[in-house]
């Protein structure tokens, strides 16, 4: 599949928002600038970059715990993402969510979210308005090999199965679920067969691949558009960082991360294809690089100088309308 | 002038749901049997359950399988549906059967439907309506009787209806519908059957407003779903013995129209609550605290509190009949505070 120009150096602007993103997030919340928990997506880039890659503001996804990977490949602002983080009244959930619970509707982002399997429900519902209302859009969840391991991820394959709704499962199989190895949790061998219990395509992928994503994923969402119905894809992947910030990771050797953080970085595999290629040069790599450097610099000031949101805001937003009379 | 029409609740929660439907084509319905038959190649087996009490039966015919879809038994699954379709521009009405079968979809309520706006910083409306059946009376034993509606009523983000007349039941039904929040519209098994007038053209009963089922001036009676027969029963029995009795029906648990209620013991000086749901942590108590924060200083005689007992609803007909508030209960409790 030819990936056009363009589109390439976008996929290339992503992932490395992404990266430098979490790498700078590591760092603030290391000097205590961030509250909270907060889980990275670094090394993950080329998955959620080639799935979004193919969708528009009409498309929707949902996503998980480790959500600020699919946020920015999806469209979301980095700096109210950043102030979201900073818990800052300019953030994009007005400092309400944090890093667990980014969102934002306008770009088809139906949140982070910081039950595993949460979201895949929640999919099935928004390609279920695409199919109602035929309006071509689809709806993909992301969710990790955790996830593949509740109830919510069979009945959401399943519903969306027999109503043949415009929806793509992806699941980022990073290995561990949280200190849990997808060896130990996950009955069966591969995640992507258990599609064939529902009667739809499963795929694996190389999810540290973009071209393998981008391509894989994009045969999914044709499908889906064309009223064919749900597939699942299993991106295997890793992650750079542990399951959360301060996670010591004694279940997974200094020797390994290395290995993937040096042989398997997404970024650089995507870099060394397209410049081998011809496809793209180092100079306007180059220079995305510095950009992408000064947009994040920029996010962090941004929410820095932010201000807290007022106290008055923690009893709004909880209904459109309540009028309780006491 | 012609008679005024009369309807079962039941009918009433139909015509409501068939209305707006009818009204606005961004509302659809789904859940487990609501048509029934599917997939069965038996002739007529279409439409043959209409939900577990007939209640949708007939919507099929008119709007079709693309906007009233059977569900599989996949509460966690379906009920998210809802809610994955609320926030994207559909108001879907989701029925549930029992509410006793929440333990399944449970996160997908109160940790999605119920925040989502709330963790979004207000950038998302969750509009839609959950059906669940409610309530003791019909043998149906642990799984199947169940009140709980003290457990969504806990939850922010969602709002909880019970309706107990047929009129009530239409108004709720459409004001709910139309409602840009995640509104709970539980229905007591017992009531389905009740008949009453019901005008023919759509009209709303505003959530957050209770009624005043009947007047009095000696004591106030608060109470919920069923209960309301209850008390309007006992009513009737102290009316013979000199007591006023004030009926109050809040109708919607959350909001709660505390005002009403206040305005009423303020009056009476006296406050019993009548609630079929267990006692910890229920609206009975909640109720109570209301009244006890606000309005302490009116009160004549301790309030009191007839609930179920702290257990599970057994079946064998007597023991049910001893689990749930009876006439007599509420009688004597007022008796006993009249005489403070």
């Amino acid at each position: 599949m030819d990936i056009p120009r363009d589109k390439l150096l976008e996929i290339y602007e992503r992932m490395v928002t992404i990266r430098k993103f979490e790498d700078r997030v590591h760092n603030e919340y290391a000097a205590g600038r961030i509250p909270g928990f907060v889980h990275l997506y670094a090394g993950e880039e080329a998955v959620a970059v080639g799935v979004c890659a193919h969708l528009s503001d009409a498309d929707s996804i949902t996503s998980t715990h480790r959500g600020h990977g699919h946020c920015i490949a999806k469209g979301v602002g980095v700096n109210e993402m950043m102030a979201e983080l900073y818990g800052r009244a300019t953030g994009a959930c007005k400092g309400k969510g944090g890093s667990m619970h980014i969102a934002d509707i306008d770009r088809g982002m139906l949140g982070a979210n910081g039950i595993v399997g949460g979201g895949v429900p929640l999919a099935c519902g928004a390609a279920l308005t695409a199919q109602v209302q035929g309006s071509g859009a689809v709806a993909v969840s992301f969710f990790g090999d955790g996830g593949a391991n509740e109830g919510t991820f069979h009945e959401g394959l399943n519903l969306a199965a027999i109503w043949k709704l415009p929806a793509i499962f992806v699941v980022e199989n990073n290995r561990y679920a949280q200190s849990t190895s997808v060896k130990y949790a996950s009955a069966g061998g591969d995640i992507a067969s258990r599609a064939q219990a529902y009667g739809i395509p499963g795929v694996t992928v190389d999810g540290l691949d973009l071209f393998d994503v981008y391509e894989t994923a994009g045969v999914a969402i044709d499908r889906a558009r064309a009223g064919d119905g749900p597939t699942l894809l299993e991106c295997q992947t890793y992650r750079f960082y542990g399951h959360y910030e301060g996670d010591t990771q004694g279940y997974r050797s200094r020797a390994e991360i290395e290995e993937y953080r040096e042989k398997h970085c997404a970024i650089r595999l995507f870099r060394d294809r397209v410049t081998e290629q011809g496809l793209l040069g180092d100079d306007e790599l180059n220079a995305i690089d510095a950009q992408v450097a000064d947009v994040i610099e920029a996010a962090v000031e941004f929410a820095a100088n932010s201000p807290f949101p007022d106290a008055s805001e923690v009893t709004t937003d909880v209904y459109v309308n309540y009028e309780e009379v006491i | 002038m012609g008679e005024e029409r009369t309807m079962t609740l039941g009918l009433a929660i139909r015509e409501a749901i068939y209305q707006e439907m009818e009204r606005d084509s961004s509302v659809i319905i789904m859940g487990e049997d609501i048509v029934g038959g599917a997939g069965s190649d038996e002739p007529g087996a279409e439409d043959s359950w209409g939900g577990p009490m007939g209640i949708t039966r007939g919507l099929v015919g008119k709007f079709g399988h693309n906007r009233v879809r059977d569900t599989p038994i996949s509460e966690a699954g379906f009920i998210g549906a809802a809610v994955g379709a609320a926030a994207t521009g559909l108001r879907p009405i989701a029925a549930l059967m029992f509410i006793d079968f929440f333990g399944i979809p449970m996160d997908q309520i109160y940790n999605q439907g119920a925040k989502l706006r709330y963790m979004f910083g207000g950038k998302v409306k969750v509009p839609m309506v959950v059906r669940a059946l409610i309530g003791a009376g019909v043998n149906a034993a642990a799984q199947h009787s169940q009140s709980l509606y003290s457990i969504f009523t806990h939850i922010p983000g969602l709002k909880v209806v019970i309706p107990t007349t047929p009129y009530d039941a239409k108004g709720l039904m459409i004001a709910a519908i139309r409602d840009d929040d995640p509104v709970f519209f539980l229905e007591h098994k017992t009531l389905l059957g009740e008949k009453g007038p019901v005008p023919e053209e759509p009209y709303t009963v505003p959530l957050g407003k209770a009624e005043i089922r009947r007047e009095g001036s000696d004591v106030t009676v608060v109470a919920i779903a069923k209960m309301v027969n209850v008390a309007l029963s006992a009513a009737e029995v102290l009316e013979a013995e000199g007591v006023s009795v004030e009926v109050i029906d809040p109708r919607t648990l959350s909001p709660l129209d505390g005002g009403t209620i206040l305005d009423s013991v303020e009056k009476t000086g006296r406050l019993v609550i009548v609630d079929e749901d267990t006692p910890r942590c229920s609206l009975a108590t909640d109720i109570a605290a209301l009244a006890a924060d606000e309005a302490f200083y009116s009160l004549e005689a301790p309030i009191k509190r007839i609930t179920a007992p702290h257990t599970p609803v057994p079946f064998s007909p007597t023991l049910e009949q001893a689990y749930i508030p009876s006439q007599e209960r509420v009688v004597a409790t007022i008796q006993e505070i009249m005489s403070v």
